[in-house]
């Protein structure tokens, strides 16, 4: 299985830095890929992603400009939210666009910087082989030396300002690679708000490959937002792995409103007793946009918990794929598992498969979960219809309102208006919602 | 104000009204009583413009307009308004946000000026005291969660706030206990006025002490069957629709 995609990206690897150890993991990442290739369309996992076309185009990785590019902040800006900020562009790190002011008890550094402070810190995250064909990607991110961010908290410590971290793509080039390796540890009863943003300038083209992973140490508690707002010419890949210790909590938020193209595989495990995640998200897309969002959430402690509610929306000819599954291992009893997944088809020609999968090994577990794909509830149209207001602000009103229920609790409201107006832009008759988003101020 | 002739509604290929004929002039109050399956209900929702009921025959002038030629929203600024008999419930729309955005739609489409939050709150107080109506409930979402009652009331208070020309009630009264039907009462006998029309669709004469209509008349089988003053509802209510279908049939013999 020769893939161009592959070569063009691992035949010059060129020189690579580090110890080792990270060495050897790079040429077995490669050696890997190089044997086994993309995976084909009968790889259950990428049975609605397929990858012909992406395995023949070859790619160029994106070098760290000697002379770094303009970006314009107001692509990463968002409301109610200021430093610390980190920003990568095109996956390199840009100290002159971050903000890292020095917070208690929270680290913030590059990936490589940490990687020459004390790279033996880094080993179980980046020593990680992605074992399964299904997780390419991840494995061509080992393969490759990545730069990313590098992101603790000292145990017991709250940190107060929420964390912006930006990811932005810059190239032009259709055949541009970056890639980002970001590894978060949140130390015993800690606990830290992050907002992973994925953004860019129109018409910036690329593959991004974005690897995230979080250890929530016992206690510890993360509120994390991954707003992708990209625009709609990229490509983009992310796996984001959590690994959650006894009594600790990560509540996510999942907003996808950009790229052409874009798959995230979210993939928690629940290692300690009464470890829990709350997870919402959202997909809404539009034109000829595919996502593809793959939950895999194992049970693997007594009496965890995991909540997840996520909604998709797809207009005009937009492709959108949900594939939740659950698994409660042998000995995870008491686990308490709820997944609910309800789309909204926009045009006749939008189409969305949504997959809950649920496998139980454990007795004494509480589990349920529900799938439907159907259309706007036309009796509610009709209610606001009577009540005054124009059919597509109706419309557009409650597909938002359909959205929401992925970042109502956030309650940051300058940034809760911001999200409302991103996923109004992308719904159909724009104009006359944001009249209506203006009407409320 | 409303003069419905020979009004002829199918619903799912099935025909529902039959030749209705009403006239309501502004400052009146019309309650339309009948029995289950009459066409009570399909008589409100014709006249909001609800999909799905299609007018085979017959006209509605409405302001000395076509009604049935608008849109539901277009209906709705030029002051029609129907009390739904279920109000819908829409999570994830705030009631504020959605009264706001009604009201300013009307009034945009009137080519009036749009109320800023300052004068739309101050509206929204006054009308709340009338409904003894809790501010909690603007917070919420439109009607989710709300008990029987308080949907019904949220629907006499979005009546109140839109100020109509016409107001069509489809049994407001239905699930209400005696406080909750007084209030709604009290909602209604405080915005009726000479410049203003009401049509209260009921089953039962009880709301009929409340709000005390100029006329009553009797839905059966899709058309009016028999109209008269208040005292007909008490009739109603001593003899039972039977006594109605009776007389009709006598009538016509």
């Amino acid at each position: 299985m020769s893939s161009a995609l592959l070569h063009s990206l691992l035949d010059d690897a060129g020189q690579t830095s580090g110890p080792d150890w990270l060495k050897q993991v790079r040429v077995e990442a490669r050696t890997r890929l190089l044997e086994r290739g993309l995976p084909a369309a009968r790889n259950e996992a990428w049975k609605y992603t397929p990858l012909r076309a992406l395995e023949s185009r070859r790619l160029r990785r994106v070098a760290a400009a000697s002379q770094p590019v303009d970006v314009d902040p107001g692509l990463y800006t968002l409301a109610g939210v200021g430093s610390p900020r980190l920003v990568f562009v095109d996956g390199t790190l840009r100290p002159d666009l971050s903000d890292v002011s020095s917070v208690h008890g929270l680290a913030i550094e590059s990936l490589g910087t940490a990687l020459e402070r004390d790279a033996q810190s880094l080993r179980a995250s980046l020593g990680r082989s992605f074992d399964a064909d299904a997780q390419v990607f991840a494995r061509l991110n080992s393969a490759l030396p990545s730069d990313g961010a590098v992101i603790r908290v000292a145990a017991g410590v709250k940190v107060e300002p929420l964390l912006h971290l930006v990811m932005l793509g810059s190239a032009g080039a259709a055949d541009a690679y970056w890639q980002l390796r970001n590894v978060i540890e949140l130390g015993e009863g800690s606990a830290l708000r992050l907002i992973e943003h994925h953004a860019g300038g129109q018409g910036c083209s690329h593959l991004g490959n974005v690897v995230n992973q979080y250890s929530l140490h016992a206690g510890a508690r993360l509120d994390l937002l991954q707003l992708q707002a990209a625009p709609d010419s990229v490509r983009l890949i992310r796996r984001s792995d959590a690994v959650l210790d006894a009594d600790a909590h990560l509540e996510m938020r999942c907003v996808e409103a950009g790229a052409q193209w874009m798959r995230h595989d979210l993939a928690v495990a629940l290692q300690g007793d009464r470890a829990r995640l709350v997870s919402r998200g959202v997909f809404v897309l539009n034109g000829r946009q595919h996502a593809d969002t793959r939950i895999d959430v194992s049970h693997q402690a007594r009496d965890t918990a995991c909540d997840l509610v996520w909604r998709g929306v797809a207009d005009q000819r937009a492709r959108g794929v949900f594939h939740g599954a659950i698994t409660v291992c042998a000995g995870a009893d008491g686990a308490d598992a709820l997944l609910s997944n309800k789309n909204l088809l926009l045009s006749d020609q939008a189409e969305i498969d949504t997959q809950p999968v649920l496998e139980i090994h454990a007795d004494e577990v509480k589990a349920a979960h529900g799938a439907t794909v159907g259309q706007l509830d036309e009796k509610a149209l009709f209610y606001l219809r009577s009540r005054g207001i124009d059919e597509a602000a109706a419309r557009s009103l409650l597909t938002l309102a359909f959205c929401r229920i992925a970042f109502d609790s956030i309650t940051n409201e300058a940034l809760h208006g911001q999200l409302d107006a991103l996923l109004l832009e992308r719904l159909p008759r724009a104009e006359s919602a944001a009249d209506t988003a203006q009407v409320t101020g | 104000m409303l003069k419905i002739e020979n009004l002829h509604v199918r619903v799912g290929g099935r025909e529902i009204l039959k030749g209705l004929s009403l006239e309501a002039k502004a400052g009146e109050v019309h309650a339309i009583m009948g029995p289950n399956g009459a066409g009570k209900s399909t008589l409100g929702n014709v006249l909001a413009g609800r999909e799905g009921y299609e007018v085979t025959e017959g006209s509605v002038e409405y302001d000395r307009t076509n009604l049935l030629e608008l849109e539901p929203e277009e209906r709705a600024a030029a002051g029609v308004f129907l009390a739904f008999q279920y109000p819908v419930e829409i999570p994830g729309v705030n009631n504020t946000y959605f009264l706001r955005s009604a009201l300013n739609a009307q009034r945009k489409r009137r080519g009036e000026a749009e109320l800023d939050s300052v004068q739309f709150l101050k509206r929204v107080r006054e009308k709340l005291a009338v409904l003894h109506l809790k501010d909690e409930l603007l917070h919420r979402a439109v009607n989710e969660g709300f008990s029987g009652g308080e949907k019904k009331r949220n629907e006499i208070f979005q009546m109140a706030l839109l100020e109509p020309k016409l107001a069509v009630l489809d049994e407001t009264d239905s699930g209400l206990d005696i406080d909750a039907l007084k209030m709604v009462a009290d909602g209604v006998n405080a915005m009726r006025d000479p410049s203003r029309a009401f049509i209260v669709i009921t089953h039962y004469q009880r709301l009929l002490d409340y709000i005390v209509p100029d006329f009553v008349h009797v839905l059966a089988d899709g058309r009016i069957v028999e109209s008269g003053d208040k005292t007909l509802a008490l009739k109603l209510e001593e003899h039972g629709y039977a006594w109605v279908a009776q007389r009709t049939v006598a009538g016509a013999g």
